[in-house]
């Protein structure tokens, strides 16, 4: 190990050739001159920069200590919030299949193909779920609807991206295999590249699981159901307690949701 | 099972596949279990279906106001995406530094149990809360603006950051580290020259890898009142302006684009 | 009966690797073709199921022209054409009986496929066949469970699955230890007259091909400069097919005593 590090120590110092020394260099002036520039330009009021931690501390204390009385209702949102979770991400599995097939280079039926289903992966990944949310919300209405569209449209492109890269990376020779038999293509599908693909994909979706009851505590933010819709509430009432209620309930879904997808991975592998 | 079944040698045999699940019990108790869940979770949330009827008209007004997206006041968007890069940045810059000390403190190799558990606790949190609700909170504590974007995606660094980071601390060559002690070195001076190399190398991929995810996380804290683009786009979707709203989204979605890309580049080079 | 007139196999632009290739085969005859990497065995075999496009040329199996048959005629031609690989070719993630009634996908509905509901004479078949190469008790056991020589007896059997008319065997053991590729070896030579079907088994191992085969046949370069019995074969064909290019050690061995000779990589690179 030691000597092995040595080694790699080596072979970074022997790049440090003056010309590189200059292009650290430059790299560190252009950090430091963006860093001057964004403290410079930026639209704050000073003062209350140096005020933040009194804020901060005062809104602590405010929340201090919890008030469970609107327990549950809380219960009730994050069953809510869960729900929205996993309705979203199964659903997602039914759209997201068939565009990772399309958008895998050695699956796809032809380049127009291969295109819309990179346009399908990219767009839906470059829009955040609260900005999905936001639209749906302002087409359907606030509600559980929005909040389940807005998951399942961020997470086609995540599901989709991972899986056309499972497909991407399978062997090549059973499939090889296959077609020599005789199969249609559909059947090659089915027995050479399909058991292949099948780890990948339940680690994909307990994993997407996962983020997706993080993000689904924020919908309600937007209107989007689940427990964000009583944080704002709390927030704009100012009923901090409550506020913190709702936090420490958020942590403890958010770790149990971690624990599970802990064990089912763990099953699934 | 269907081995080879002396008795049977002759005449036709059956087989079918072993089920995925062996147990049969187990495996249809845990389609109904299914059945059962998505009933309970249909039947119980409450879809407002008088609303979501009137959908597909809204839909076309949206969309049909959004179309074309409207650049014209561009100077606003300008604005926006510059907060947001300012935001960025100041982010990255102090989560980076600052996930320093916290991931010293998470790394169980080098942290005494009390404090251990002290920067654990800090990273389980700062990683448990998406940034919108960290966000929502320093606006109710420091007032609307960029300081609520900055500090809110500074924790949120801390956390992403401060956990990669503390691992990576975990799987130090310990040999460098005994080396240091054996000349006399005092603790700081330790994590200083035995500990630090091993893991900067790596610190800096993290930061370009920190500072992109800061800016996609920057167009959205701004929704809930945090500074930046996200403030602008809520603001227009507010005044139903969905012709420069979607404008806004397709700047982000481009800026986003080339920013993956930038971070992509630079990190192949680093690392 | 199969017949192979002029053909010929070139990839893009460069020099041709099948130059115009003359070879019938009748009966159950058993053909070993021998040649260094690179002369063209590979592409020869792959060039007769078209897993492997042929530039030019005829290839007729029991008089049905190959060469120009459209998907659906061709999938009905590669029923009858059975295919043992180097490296297997199994799907490692179902059992084994699943990789062996895979050779039935050319006859069975989709439908069958997709719920391994193949017909009773598929599954009796089935396990004559495995019986018959001694794995009918793995039946149930994935595949990546088996080992190196078990795997390839799967291999053979998901071929014969298909009452192939022709077997083609790519390299069948090379990725085999010595005493294992000579099972193999007896297993195809046996088969081929139990079944009284004409097999060709590209084959690296020049004292394998002259103990196990009825005809040798030698490539060099794309052309055909050696056809006779194994009696026949003496050191100037071994000489002319591999003479400056490289001299396998075990080439004049007798079996019993023959050295380990592997051979990993593709003959088409």
């Amino acid at each position: 190990m030691v000597d092995n590090d040595d080694l790699l120590a080596a072979r970074i110092w022997r790049r440090h050739t003056p010309r590189e020394q200059l292009v650290r260099y430059g790299v560190m002036l252009v950090t430091l001159m963006l860093v001057v520039w964004a403290v410079r330009d930026i639209d704050i009021f000073w003062p209350w920069v140096w005020d933040a931690p009194n804020q901060i501390s005062s809104l602590g204390s405010r929340m201090w200590p919890p008030d469970p009385s609107r327990l549950g209702e809380i219960l009730d949102a994050m069953v809510e919030t869960v729900h929205i979770a996993t309705l979203a991400t199964m659903l997602t599995i039914f759209i997201a299949l068939p565009v990772s097939y399309i958008a895998a280079q050695n699956t796809t039926p032809n380049r127009a193909c291969l295109w819309l289903g990179r346009f399908i992966l990219v767009a839906s990944r470059s829009v955040n779920t609260i900005i999905w949310a936001l639209l749906f919300v302002a087409i359907f209405g606030p509600g559980v609807l929005a909040g389940i569209l807005a998951i399942m449209c961020r997470s086609v492109g995540f599901i989709g991206k991972l899986m056309g890269e499972a497909i991407e990376e399978i062997d090549r020779r059973p499939v090889e295999a296959m077609e020599a038999t005789g199969a249609s293509k559909a059947k090659v599908i089915v027995y050479a590249i399909v058991p292949q693909v099948v780890p990948a994909f339940f680690a994909i979706v307990i994993l997407r699981w996962d983020i997706n009851i993080r993000e689904s505590t924020v919908l309600g933010l937007v209107g989007a159901g689940g427990i964000g819709v009583i944080l704002q509430g709390s927030i704009d009432t100012f009923a901090w307690q409550t506020v913190a209620t709702i936090l420490v309930a958020i942590i403890l879904l958010v770790l149990v949701g971690e624990a599970i997808t802990a064990l089912l991975r763990r099953r699934v592998m | 099972m269907t081995g080879p079944d002396p008795g049977e040698k002759r005449g036709a045999r059956a087989w079918r596949k072993p089920s995925f699940i062996a147990n049969p019990l187990l495996r249809y108790g845990l389609l109904v279990l299914l059945a059962g869940y998505l009933s309970w979770a249909l039947a119980t949330l409450p879809f407002n279906w008088e609303r979501i009827g009137e959908g597909l008209p809204r839909a076309a007004r949206i969309f049909g106001g959004g179309f074309p997206p409207n650049f014209s006041r561009f100077d606003l968007l300008l604005t926006g995406f510059t907060e947001s890069l300012q935001i960025a940045i100041l982010a990255t810059l102090l989560g980076v530094l600052l996930s320093i000390p916290f991931a010293v403190m998470a790394a169980r190799n080098i942290a005494p149990l009390p404090i251990y558990l002290l920067g654990r606790t800090v990273i389980i949190v700062s990683r448990s809360f998406h940034p919108v609700i960290v966000a929502i909170l320093f606006v109710a504590a420091v007032g609307f603006g960029p300081l609520a974007g900055i500090l809110t995606l500074t924790l949120y660094s801390i956390g992403f950051v401060g956990k990669l980071l503390a691992e990576e601390i975990e799987e130090i060559d310990w040999g460098q580290v005994e080396a240091m002690r054996s000349t006399g070195a005092g603790y700081l001076a330790t994590l200083y020259y035995a500990v630090f190399p091993q893991i900067l190398p790596r610190q800096v991929g993290l930061s370009m890898y920190q500072l992109d995810s800061n800016l996609r996380a920057s167009a959205v804290v701004g929704i809930v009142g945090a500074g930046g683009i996200g403030s602008t786009l809520m603001n227009a979707f507010g005044r139903y302006d969905y012709d420069f709203a979607f404008a806004i989204l397709l700047v982000i979605i481009a800026v986003i684009l080339i920013s993956e890309g930038v971070s992509g580049w630079v990190r192949k080079r680093i690392w | 009966m199969l017949e192979i007139t002029n053909l010929i196999k070139r990839y893009g632009q460069d020099e041709p690797v099948l130059k115009g290739l003359d070879l019938a085969v009748e009966g159950d005859s058993v053909v070993a073709i021998v040649g260094a990497s690179g002369a063209g065995k590979s592409t020869l075999l792959r060039c007769i199921n078209r897993l492997v496009e042929p530039t030019s040329g005829s290839i007729r199996l029991n008089g049905t022209e190959i060469i120009n048959l459209r998907q659906r005629e061709l999938r009905r031609v590669r029923r009858k054409i059975g295919m043992v690989f180097q490296g297997f070719n199994l799907i490692d993630r179902l059992t084994v009986m699943e990789n062996v009634l895979a050779g039935r996908l050319g006859y069975v509905s989709l439908f069958q496929a997709v719920t391994r509901r193949f017909p009773a004479e598929d599954i009796e078949r089935a396990f004559v066949l495995m019986e018959r190469v001694g794995i009918a008790h793995y039946a149930n056991k994935r595949a990546d469970e088996l080992s190196g020589g078990e795997r390839q007896r799967v291999g053979v059997v998901r071929a014969l699955m298909q009452e192939p008319e022709v077997l083609l065997a790519d390299e069948p053991t090379a990725s085999l230890d010595p005493r294992t590729s000579e099972q193999i070896m007896m297993l195809l030579q046996s088969l081929a007259s139990e079944l009284s079907l004409p097999v060709l088994i590209n084959i690296h191992n020049v004292a394998q091909a002259r103990s196990y085969t009825d005809r040798i046949v030698g490539l060099r370069h794309g052309t055909m400069i050696f056809d006779g019995t194994p009696g026949e074969f003496e050191k100037e064909a071994l000489d002319a097919i591999y003479g400056g290019i490289e001299s396998p050690e075990d080439a004049t061995t007798t079996p019993e005593t023959g050295t380990e000779e592997r051979e990993t990589d593709h003959d088409r690179t």
